[in-house]
Order: C-alpha cells, then structure tokens, then sequence
C-alpha cells in the first residue's frame, strides 16, 4: 500500500494513503476537536461535510486553515493543529455557531451528554461577543410520538441527514432552506409525524445536540407510580442491560441485568419482569409460524409466502408499511416481543392476579424509540386501554434512576419476577443483529428434525457485516437465511423479494444498525462503534450464562401454553400475540 | 401543520409523468423536472413535488430540500396582479399598516397569499424610496401614493 | 446540477479530477471560452504579447457607478485604474471627488485613491486586497458612506451562502448585525477589531469561495477608510452623510423663506413653523426620510 509521511506537529508520522490530517493526528495521540465530523467504523457509516470547521488545522503552504475530517494527508506535509491562528480560529467559528444557539443547558434533554456543549467547555468559551442583538434562527417545534426536534438547537451537522438518507434509505429528513435559515427537515417542514419516518430513532442516537431528541415519558411514568390504585408493571428489553451501566461510568459491555432488576423493583414497580420473556414467546409464534410455511411452500402450496420476514422490529415493520406496502403479507404476523409482553401481562397476568386491564399500568424499557410509537398503535389497545401503556428507553430509566438518587453500582444483583420474567438464552440475542434468527433456528431445528440440536451457537450468523447471509442444514434440508440490519441494508433484500429473485427462507431485519443494541434510545455513543461491539459482545456472553438456551423450553413458556394459550398458532395466540399491517403509501387522490 | 393531501387532477398527473419520462426518470435531472413543472404549474405546490418525487424516486424531503435552496424556484402562486405595500418607516407611521388591513380584509388573504380566483396576491416591501408619497402601494409597475384605507376598494375596482 | 442543492463539496478532488457526475470537469466562466477561439486563430504570442508579464491578455469590465461613462469596456491587463475611470469612464458624475472603486462585485475589495496608478492584473488586485472576481467596477464618490456599502455588500453574501458551513452561514450574517450597529451608532472601537477578527477568521475557514472572500469588502474598506470607521464608532457621525440613524435634517435659516412645503410633506409632522418664517425640525420626531430636503426649493435644508 502507497504511504505518505507528513509531520504533525512536529511529530512525523507515515499513514496509508487516503488518512485524513485528522485520524493520522489521532494515531500520534493528538485529539484535535471535532463536531460535525462522525465515523462509526465497524458500521461502514461515516459523516463528514466539512461544515462546523471546529476541526481547522494550519498546514503549510496552504493559504487558508484546512478541515483535518475531510483533508487528506499529502506527502511531506507540515500540520500545526494548535497554532494562536488555528485557536483564534476555532474559538471565533465556536463563538459564531452558539450566537445562534439558545443557552437553554438548564432545561435541555442533552445537558450532560452534548457535543456541543461539551466543546463550548473544552474550548473555554465563557461569553459570546455581540449576543444581544444576535438575530437567531428559530423554528416551529415538532413533537412526534416517538421524537422531540427543536431545531433552534441545530448545528446543521447532518448527522441526521446521513443516518436517514445515506444508512436508512428513508428520506424523511433533508437539509432545507438555504444560508442563515437553512435547517434540517421533513418536506414542507411538516411535522415528522406525516413523513414516512420510521421512527427507528438513528437520527436522534447521532445528534450532537439537543434538536433531536426522544419523547420523555418519565412524568407520566412517576405518576402511574405515585397512584396507588394501579399496579406498575415493568418489562425490559435484552439490549438494554448490555447498555445502561455506561449511563453509570461503567465500561461498556457491562451486564447489569441483576442491578437493573435491584433499581427497577427500588423506583418502586410491583412487578419486575422482562421482556425476554415474550422474546421466548415470539419464537414459539414465529417460529411455529415459520415452520407451517416452509412445509406448505415444500409441498407447493403457492400461498405459502416465503421467504418469512421478522416482524420484531417496530421500526422495521414501519418501513415496509411505507415502502413495501405491497409485500406486507410476506413479515410474519407474530408481535414484537414488547406488545406480546403487553398482550400477556393484561390479559393472563392480570386475571392470574386478579385485577382488571384498566388498574394496570405496563411500562416498557427499551433501547428503541419506534416502540413508543409502537405502543400507542390503535390496534395494540383494547377499548382504548393500551396494552402497553408508556415505554421508556435506556437513557430515560438511566435518568430516572439518578434521579431516584439510586446508585446502581452498590446495589446487589437481584432476580426478576415470576412468571413473566423467566427466559433463555435465546431470548437474550434478541438484542444483537442475528439473534432473532439464531433463536429461532435453535427451536426450529428440532421442531422441524426432531432431533435434539448439538451445536447451539450459529456464528455463522453472527458478526457486524451490513448484510449477511448462511446455509443451516436442518437435517437435510439446507436453510437459507439472510440477515439485514439498518434500513438501508434491508432495502436491499426486500427489493430482491419483491422483484422475485430473493432466495432466503428467511430473512431477519433489524432497523437500527448493529441491531437494538444498537437503538434510537440507547445512551449516546457519540461516534464510537467499539461500544456498539462491546455491547454485543455482553449479550453473546449472557446467552453462554443461561441454563436454557432454547425457547421451547423455558418452563415459563410451556405453562403459559398449557394453562392459557393451548397450542402456538392457536386461535388464542392469534388473537393475542399476532397483528397485521397497513398500507401507508401516500396516494394520489385524483380529482373530479 | 397537518396532513398534506395529495389530489391533483388527472391530466396534471399525467402532466408530471410525461416530463419525468421525458427525462428517463433520471433522479438526477430532478432541476431540469421541476423547472418544466414550475413553467406549466407556475408555481410548485406539495402536491406536484409529491408526485415527481414518486416518479423520480427521490425523497419529497430531498425535493423540498432542492426546491428552497434555488430562489427560482416558489411554491406560492403570484397572483396576476400582485400588490405591494411598503411599509418602511415613513409610510408605516402614515398608516400603511390600516391601509395593509384593509387590503386583507377586501381580499381575504394575509400576507404572502394569493386569492382564490388567482387575481391578486399580497406582499410587504421595505421602503421603495417614495417616501414623500408615504403610504405608498404598488400593483404590478403601478405606483399609488397617498393611499388611505378608503381608497382600496377603488384602487382593486381597477382591476375587476 | 446532479439534482442536488447546490451545495459546494469538499475539495480536494477538485473538479478538474472528479466533478459532474463524478466526471472530471472543466469549471471555466464564459470569459475564459470566449478567449480560447480568439487565442487558437491568432495564436497564442499574439495573445501574450498584450497585456502584462504574468497576466497577459485583455480584460473585460463592467464599469459602473457614479462615474460619467457606464458600460463594458475591454481594455489589456495592465491598464492603471485611473485610466479606467478618469478616461475611459470620463471621470465622476456631477464633479464629484472619487472616493473608491469596488472592484470584483461583492466579494472583492474596495480600492482607494492611493490604488489609483496600480496596473491591473490579478495579482496586483489581490495584493492590494481585491481581486478580478467578476470584473465589476463600482466607482464610488465622496456621498458614498463605506460602512453602509460594506453593509450592503454583505447583504448579498448572507442571501447568497448555501448554509453548509459555520463561518459563512452565520459569521456573514454577524458582520452584517455588527456593520448594522455601527451604522446605527451603537458601534464601539473594540468592535472594530471584533470586525476585522470575524472577517479573518471567515476567510480563513470557509468552505468555499464564497465565504472566503465575502469579507473582503469589509476588510478592504476598513483598512482603505478607517477614519471612517472610527468616525461611526467615536463621534458617531456618518461623514458621507448616509447613515440616516446618525444625520440630523436641520433647517438652514439663511436659506429658509418659510414656504411650508417641507411641513407639509413631512410624513410625521416633525417640522414646525409659521408661513413666511422659519421653519424648525424636530430631531426627536425626524425619522430622516429626506422628504423635505427633497421638497425644498431654497436649499435650506441640509444634514448635518
Ligand atoms: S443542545 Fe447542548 S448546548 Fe444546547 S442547550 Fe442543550 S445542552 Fe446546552
Ligand atoms: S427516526 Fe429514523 S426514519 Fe425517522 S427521521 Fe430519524 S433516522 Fe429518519
Ligand atoms: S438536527 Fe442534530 S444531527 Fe441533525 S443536523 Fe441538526 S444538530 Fe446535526
Ligand atoms: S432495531 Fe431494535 S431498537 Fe432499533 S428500531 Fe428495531 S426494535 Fe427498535
Ligand atoms: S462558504 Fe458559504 S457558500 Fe460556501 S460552503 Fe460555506 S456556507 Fe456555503
Ligand atoms: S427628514 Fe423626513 S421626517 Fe425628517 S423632517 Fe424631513 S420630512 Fe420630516
Ligand atoms: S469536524 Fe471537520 S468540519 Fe466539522
């Protein structure tokens, strides 16, 4: 590979050619400061419009400071990153973005764990010259089901821009206007609400500031607990104890499932449950739902659609729903695991307790912010009690713990509730990209063989590659699956379906990249996908602890079959743990 | 801001196919289609970036980001007799402002809009350097000065 | 052009590499085209033997202003800026002094008196602080105030930036904030330095070339006429008589006949006095429209 050396404050250095100023300065130890500018290496995502110009470096030679994200290093070349002209520089570009931002730190949902703000410290900026006649550009505030965008707190990083068009292939937002005025929007500057946003939260996971961020439900939350007439039930995602200790300053990849369960029963929920339980169940449906398929599709039954599309993803489910409205009946029809939770917990839960649906209150933690619009859905309520009543993500329960005056990290592990917070190891790799699927081989495989399955691990469909693919032999009969995660990724495969030449089973679709670990509601990674990773790594690690591994065999699971639902795809589960989906292509009305 | 509806009549959305056809539904002729919709719709409602985007499969985002970017490109129609009413200094405190009122009230529209029947469309303008002639109003390359609110309706009756 | 906004990319690849469609492009103005059929039928010693060492050629600009003779001109590099406009252009309107040219529209520089004899080629512009640019010529005279004119330049720049970037998408928009104060007489001296920071720090980070030379006017102008800079921020007098925020209409009664016509086109009844005597503004209701200057028939009113 061809080499350049250049020096970096006076440092020499050789890199491959193609690094930027910036990453060769990293390599030397020299973190020179950076706000628009994202890469999230082992995702393939990187963001660079050169537009903040926070990162300027002089290089000799050159007439003017050069961007370090978007330069290239050049043979022989002189970098100085801290020169009084590069600092003067930097402030002044620093004093000229917060002129046109509003100092609302006190009350803001990124306080604490923004970019921007953060820098203004790190750059030492302690007033903003001429601030009071300094015009600002300001804009209609936007409140979504699942997400806040106060664009007055905008960068125009486009972040958002690139996470939406570029890695999802969703198109809701585009840079809008032009000069002063431009912004980050939906057409016509329409609420988010009427765009063909999946709510799959990645714009608000990369924004560096506060303009975009999750709706808070803490409030209404607190409220449920305060009332003594309602029993709170609580249900947890399996990314989000691979996630929440880094909330708490614990390296990421840590497990707190156990502390977790300790804060949650401490905030004062009456039941701690998990939704790895319905995980266990979405298997039992799905994959049941799988099996029936396969076998009338081998048999030539053209009304058996395959290959059969994972349904889990919220996010996912609202992009077909806007994009692949016509191939809506090839997604099984199984819930995700938190509406299923939802389902069960107000319907046998409540009557095992001996309580009525409308006494009870479930609240959800999840790493996702689709899944709060997920749980206002009309279909998901009965009489207008949703099953699912509010779901909070990762960093609002991080928030909420702290605010409780909690801490995690002296609390001893404790264990979730029976009987819905009993679940395998299968459930658990629901979090990653891969999981979903790998669980379901584990129960397909010996429902289809009947054979007892040796080797529990699939690696083969494990890893961060966009899309992916593998062979399982189920006894014979070679089992083609593909798996997609991040929106864009899917496209991909569901433009195969459609045109007819997709050769998958089954396919597996996760809306955010790296899976719900991944999440639109999991804490902030500003731009380090090592955490990501970590993250995933913790939850291979958790399925490996478990003593069932399987979902067919949770005990849980068998007895709520037994006692309550009959069969997996009986008339019971239908009704209770499976949905079907909308067209929601906008049409062209003519006109008389 | 609520639902945009898209409802267009047939033959501008066979309009809007026919130019993105004639251009290969190139997402990358997207100026060269909406410069020959702007030209037939003279203007560029919603709807018609609706359906190019549709066609071209371009996000309506994109589209709508394309549009406010150029100043040539508008999604108001003007209106055939466009009214201008300064409201600099001079002709703001001679009243231009009830003067403004009272256009609103006759046309029924605020500022920026144009009536219904396509005839007039109202907008402010910062001083237009007539200031002797203060409250000053301007329909197309015609001047009024001296204008009070009783002379409005005279002034559009012109125009019937 | 690819269907995109039109919004610069990083460069490098420049688009001599990589440009439309990612193919390379040949980025020229109409100028440089209409120079190469002319340069391949007489040939290129032809074409050097005009104009300058190093810029060789002629040169075409769009002279306009206050000056006598308005129109394109095409004139070999070389030629000195006096030449320009006190011969070609047949020198100021109205007798008026020569205050500057603003060469190279709004993203050049204003040159001064002191420029006048400086041949023109593109180094010498940009040396002196202005460039080519469009080849535009704006000749300014002594009416013209030069805080108002680097105002009114950088309106244009703040209509024109794209957004993409910090420096331009809102530093321009500061200049224009802060050139507006001082125009109003709300400026300091220390704001004189924050302007001329700003401006640097613009150039010097800009994405394009936009923003990297839409402070020039700016900087050219408040090297060029600094005294009146500091006449705006100190004594808070527009010595061109433009700033309005800053003038005073003041009824001469030398000249005054007490006509009454300034009272009566006063849009806001600011003037007093009895037919046939002399008549007085009042500065605190004045809003400076310049109706009655206009109006007078005497002369008897003037700014001060
Ligand atoms: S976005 Fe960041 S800098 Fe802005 S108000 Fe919020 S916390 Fe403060
Ligand atoms: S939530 Fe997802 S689909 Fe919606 S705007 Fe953000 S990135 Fe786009
Ligand atoms: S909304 Fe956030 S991510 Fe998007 S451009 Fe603005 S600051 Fe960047
Ligand atoms: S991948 Fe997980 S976090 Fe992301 S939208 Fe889907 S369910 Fe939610
Ligand atoms: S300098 Fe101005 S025009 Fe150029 S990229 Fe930056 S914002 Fe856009
Ligand atoms: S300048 Fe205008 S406002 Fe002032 S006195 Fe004269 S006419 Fe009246
Ligand atoms: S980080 Fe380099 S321009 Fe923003």
């Amino acid at each position: 590979m061809e080499t350049i050396k250049l020096t970096i404050d006076n440092k020499e250095i050789e890199v491959p050619k193609g690094t930027t100023i910036y990453k060769a300065a990293k390599e030397l130890g020299i973190d020179i400061p950076t706000l628009c500018y994202m890469d999230l290496h082992d995702l393939n995502i990187e963001n660079k419009p050169g537009g903040c110009r926070i990162c300027v470096a002089e290089v000799q030679g050159k007439k003017n400071l050069a961007p370090t994200c978007s330069t290239n290093c050049e043979q022989g070349m002189v970098v100085k990153t801290h020169t009084t002209r590069v600092m003067n520089a930097r402030r002044t570009v620093m004093e000229f973005i917060l002129s046109d931002h509003p100092k609302d730190c006190l009350i803001c949902a990124k306080s604490g764990n923004c970019d921007l703000q953060d820098m203004s410290h790190r750059l030492g900026i302690r007033e903003i010259p001429g601030a009071e006649f300094a015009e600002m550009s300001t804009y209609r505030k936007d409140t979504s089901p699942s997400i806040i965008r106060e664009l007055d707190k905008c960068i125009m990083c486009r972040r958002c821009e690139t996470m939406c068009n570029d890695v999802q292939t969703v198109g809701a937002l585009s840079a809008v206007n032009r000069g002063f005025m431009s912004t980050v929007a939906p057409a016509f500057e329409q609420n988010l609400e009427y765009s063909t946003c999946t709510y799959c939260g990645q714009c608000v996971a990369v924004c560096p500031t506060g303009a975009l961020t999750e709706v808070n439900h803490i409030p209404q939350v607190l409220r449920a607990l305060a009332d003594p007439t309602k029993t709170v039930v609580v249900q947890t995602a399996p990314a989000v104890r691979a996630a929440l200790g880094e909330e708490f300053g614990l390296a990421p990849g840590t497990l707190v499932t156990g502390k977790m369960t300790a804060a949650l029963r401490a905030l004062g929920f009456d039941y701690v449950f998990d939704t790895d339980f319905a995980a266990d169940l979405t298997i039992m449906e799905e994959g049941t739902e799988l099996l029936d398929r396969l076998s009338r599709h081998l048999k030539g039954d053209k009304t058996a659609k395959i290959p059969i599309l994972t349904s889990c993803c919220p996010g996912w489910v609202n992009f077909f729903e806007h994009y692949f409205p016509d191939l809506k009946d090839v997604p099984s029809t199984a819930k995700s695991p938190q509406q299923m939770f939802g389902a069960i917990a107000k319907s046998y839960f409540a009557e095992k307790i001996g309580i009525n649906r409308k006494d009870m209150v479930v609240v959800s933690i999840m790493p996702c912010l689709a899944k709060k619009y997920e749980c206002q859905r009309d279909e998901f309520s009965v009489d207008g009690n949703p099953d699912v009543d509010y779901s909070i993500s990762t960093r609002e329960l991080a928030s909420f713990i702290k605010q409780a005056n909690i801490d995690i990290k002296t609390l001893h592990d404790e264990e979730f509730d029976a009987p819905l917070g009993e679940s395998t190891g299968a459930a658990v790799i629901f979090g990653a990209t891969g999981g979903v699927i790998e669980a379901a081989c584990r129960t397909a495989y010996e429902l289809y063989t009947g054979k007892k399955l040796e080797r529990l691990e699939f690696t083969e469909l494990r890893g961060m590659e966009g899309v992916r693919s593998a062979i399982i032999d189920f006894d014979g009969l070679p089992l083609n699956i593909g798996i997609a995660h991040g929106l864009g990724n899917a496209r991909k495969l569901l433009d195969d379906v459609r045109s007819g030449k997709s050769l998958f089973h089954a396919i597996e679709v996760m809306a955010c990249p790296g899976g719900c670990i991944g999440g639109g509601g999991q804490p902030l990674h500003h731009g380090n996908s090592e955490i990501i990773k970590a993250r995933a790594t913790a939850i291979y690690t958790e399925d490996r602890k478990k003593p069932i591994r399987k979902s067919h065999e949770n005990p849980f699971i068998i007895k709520l079959y037994n006692e309550y639902l009959g069969k997996p795809g009986s008339e019971k589960s239908h009704h209770l743990l499976h949905t079907h989906y909308f067209d929601k292509q906008k049409k062209v009305i003519i006109k008389k | 801001m609520s639902h945009i509806k898209i409802e267009l009549r047939k033959e501008d959305v066979d309009f809007i196919k026919g130019v993105c056809d004639s251009f290969n539904k190139d997402p990358q002729e997207l100026i060269n289609v909406l410069h020959a919709c702007q030209e037939h719709f003279g203007y560029l409602p919603a709807e018609v970036q609706e359906v190019v985007s549709e066609h071209l499969e371009v996000p309506v985002a994109k589209i709508y980001g394309v549009v406010t970017f150029y100043s040539f490109f508008t999604m108001t129609p003007k209106g055939k007799n466009p009214i201008s009413i300064c409201l600099g200094t001079a002709c703001y405190v001679r009243g231009a402002e009830k003067v403004l009122d009272e256009f609103k009230k006759e046309l029924g529209i605020q500022v920026g809009q144009t009536t219904k029947d396509n005839k007039f469309s109202l907008s402010s303008l910062r001083c237009v350097g007539a200031c002797g002639l203060a409250p000053v109003v301007l329909v197309g390359d015609k001047t009024y000065g001296r204008v009070a609110p009783d002379d409005v309706k005279n002034i559009l009756k012109e125009y019937e | 052009m690819e269907g995109l906004r039109g919004e610069p990319t990083i460069k490098p690849p420049y688009p001599a590499e990589s440009g439309y469609m990612g193919k390379p492009t040949n980025v020229n103005n109409v100028e440089t085209f209409a120079a190469i059929p002319v340069i391949i039928l007489k040939g290129a010693k032809w074409f050097s033997s005009i104009g300058t060492e190093k810029a060789k050629g002629t040169k075409v600009f769009a002279l306009a202003g206050k000056i006598n003779n308005v129109g394109l001109i095409e004139v070999p590099m070389g030629t000195t800026l006096r030449e320009v406009i006190f011969e070609i252009g047949g020198g100021i309107r109205n007798g008026k002094k020569f205050k500057g040219v603003q060469t190279g529209g709004p993203s050049g520089g204003c040159l001064s008196e002191k420029h006048l004899d400086t041949p023109i080629d593109f180094d010498n512009l940009i040396s002196a602080g202005s460039m080519m640019g469009s080849g535009a010529m704006i000749v300014l005279d002594e009416d013209d105030c030069m805080v108002s004119m680097a105002k009114f330049f950088l309106e244009f720049t703040v209509e024109e930036s794209c957004g993409k970037c910090a420096p331009c998408r809102i530093g321009n928009k500061r200049l224009h904030e802060l050139l507006g104060q001082i125009c109003e007489g709300k400026g300091s001296l220390d704001d004189l330095d924050r302007l001329k920071n700003m401006s640097l720090v613009i150039k010097d980070t800009a994405l394009c070339g936009l923003g990297q030379t839409s402070p020039n006017p700016v900087l050219s102008m408040m090297e060029n006429y600094r005294d009146e800079y500091i006449a705006h921020v100190t004594d808070k007098k527009c010595p061109a008589g433009q700033c309005r925020s800053l003038m005073e209409y003041v009824v001469n009664p030398e000249n005054c006949v007490g006509c009454t016509a300034c009272a009566r086109v006063c849009p806001v009844n600011a003037i007093t006095g009895e037919r046939k005597e002399i008549h007085l503004i009042n500065p605190a209701i004045c809003i400076k429209c310049g109706a009655c200057m206009e109006k007078c028939k005497f002369d008897a009113i003037f700014i001060r």
